[in-house]
């Protein structure tokens, strides 16, 4: 698997996301400090870190729905701040806490979004990716009605209405249950292997970004700890697996 | 500007009142209740004052031109607090749909409200006490766009402050177009207000607008002159709405508000 990866990136480095030296302070806190970094096609890209990190804050530079206090974040090797729609277009986002509209039915959504990105056939689209996330048996119901898990799940069917380029997840997998989880991996590892679709997510569960990134970036504090593989991480800190690795960063400064 | 985006607003929210019974009794209730009090009340003073002008068309010709005006407002700020309400705010900023592009769609939702509303009150002025708003003639529309474009310049506004600072300016939403009613002089002549309100009803396009539907009933003819001044006005509120929107959305992109749903 992720020789796989590695050796995808040797042939074809086509780099479809750059971060130059972002920078965002808060009033209290940096929140992001100095982050640079590329993500190629086709790979699976996982941010993990302590809460407070800067996850959700590098993620959410990335999509422009932050202005950085400095540096500049380029996809498709457009700058995006300046080609906002154009790349927008190509790719999406979802994220355990936002909801949709819970007064419209899954379909009416579903066809709202399609309408957005103006996807072509969108009935059929919509049909097909409600069955792959396994709610099309919801697909009459009001929004509201939906469990926590099923409306992550119709969080997902929406950004990928798109055949996105880049999908941006934060914590996808939270709020599913086991089996759903293994699926929603699944389903990201085949869209990497049959479209060449770049993921970028964030998740605390070590293990599951083990199994699929095909590299991750370590946040702490809002520095870039680390950056590699999965394997490259563990060797950096002499540890057998993520967790470990996880642990000895939260649990202070005598890292190396 | 793609239209699709646009379409696609107007498709979420119609939906929207599609089912919900309360949201489109919205835009029937509160007109109507206002409709037969007024209408009483006028009845009622007529008999004592008949010499004075004509009640009636003064008072519900400003009803129904009032509520003009609140629905188009209502209609964008309501909308986006929708979005708000159902915490979707980010699905929209990560798409490509521009702020433009989202404001236009819900100009068309209020612009659908406001017909409603006018259709509704113009025909029970019309069956309960025979005014026909129609009366004021080919200047009503030119009075209808200005309150509509204040309307919406108000609407817009709402949804900047909204946007920046959350739920705790919901209340702008119900309450901000009442603060222009008493300089509106909606239903008196400007002059019945003191020197300082004179000022500044001045500076209010809806002020020049009833100002004109007076004029109108008491001498007929054109009110140019108060209809330059509310095309004007609107002209520089509309702008003045469309700044003070884009600095609150930079204002939020950069204190990272949009990640702070709710309070
Ligand atoms: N809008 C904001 N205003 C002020 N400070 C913020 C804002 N958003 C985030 N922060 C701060 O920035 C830091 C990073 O927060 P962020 O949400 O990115 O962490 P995270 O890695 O996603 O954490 P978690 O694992 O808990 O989701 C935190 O210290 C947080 O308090
Ligand atoms: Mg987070």
């Amino acid at each position: 698997m992720k020789e796989t990866g590695l050796a995808r990136k040797v042939l074809m480095p086509y780099p479809v996301l750059q971060a130059n030296r972002l920078v965002k302070k808060f009033k209290h806190t940096v929140a992001v400090n100095s982050a640079s970094f590329t993500v190629y096609e086709g790979e699976i890209l996982g941010l993990l870190g302590p809460n407070g990190a800067g996850k959700t804050t590098l993620m959410a530079l990335l999509l422009d729905l932050l202005t950085p206090t400095s540096g500049t974040v380029s996809i498709f090797g457009m700058e995006l701040r300046k080609n906002r729609e154009k790349i927008l277009n190509q790719v999406n986002f979802s994220s355990t806490y936002i909801a949709m509209p819970l007064s419209l039915t899954v379909r009416e959504n579903m066809v709202f979004f399609a309408m957005l990105y103006h996807v072509p056939d969108y009935e059929k689209r919509i049909g097909e990716l409600l069955a792959l996330c396994e709610i099309d048996h919801l697909t009459n119901c009001l929004t509201r009605e939906l469990s926590t898990g099923q409306l992550s799940r119709l969080n997902l069917a929406k950004a990928m209405l798109n055949r996105p380029k880049i999908l941006f997840l934060d914590e996808p997998t939270a709020s599913l249950d086991p089996e759903m989880a293994q699926k929603v991996r699944d389903l990201l590892k085949n869209l990497r292997d049959t479209l060449r679709c770049t993921v970028i997510y964030t998740s605390h569960n070590m293990l599951e970004i083990e199994q699929i990134s095909d590299r991750i970036i370590f946040l702490n504090r809002g520095e870039i700890i680390a950056d590699g593989t999965p394997r490259q991480v563990m060797e950096l800190y002499q540890k057998r697996n993520l967790e470990e690795v996880f642990l000895k960063v939260a649990r202070g400064p005598g890292i190396q | 500007m793609k239209i699709y985006r646009v379409m696609a607003v107007v498709y979420r929210h119609l939906s929207l009142y599609k089912r919900s019974l309360t949201r489109l009794m919205e835009i029937i209730y509160w007109p109507v209740l206002d409709l037969m009090v007024w209408g009483f009340v006028t009845l009622y003073l007529q008999k004592f004052q008949g010499g004075l002008p004509p009640f009636i068309a003064f008072f519900l010709g400003a009803l129904i031109l009032w509520d003009i005006f609140f629905r188009a407002q209502q209609g964008i700020s309501i909308s986006f607090l929708e979005e708000v309400w159902s915490r979707n705010l980010l699905n929209l900023f990560v798409s490509p749909l521009t702020p433009l592009e989202f404001i236009a769609g819900t100009l068309v939702i209020s612009l659908i409200k406001v017909v409603a509303t006018f259709l509704v009150t113009m025909t029970l002025a019309y069956i309960f006490y025979s005014f026909n708003v129609f009366s004021l003639g080919f200047p009503l529309f030119l009075f209808l766009l200005n309150l509509i474009l204040m309307g919406w310049s108000i609407g817009i506004m709402t949804t900047g402050a909204i946007l920046r600072f959350g739920q705790e300016a919901e209340v702008m939403a119900w309450g901000l177009a009442f603060l222009f009613q008493p300089v509106s002089a909606v239903f008196y002549p400007v002059a019945v207000l003191p020197p300082v309100l004179q000022k500044i009803a001045w500076w209010i396009p809806s002020s020049h607008v009833f100002e004109g539907m007076r004029e109108v009933i008491n001498q007929g003819g054109f009110p140019a002159k108060e209809l330059i001044w509310a095309f004007g006005l609107n002209g520089l509120y509309i702008l003045g709405a469309g700044f003070f929107f884009s600095w609150m959305l930079r204002e939020v992109k950069e204190k990272g508000l949009l990640l702070k749903s709710g309070e």
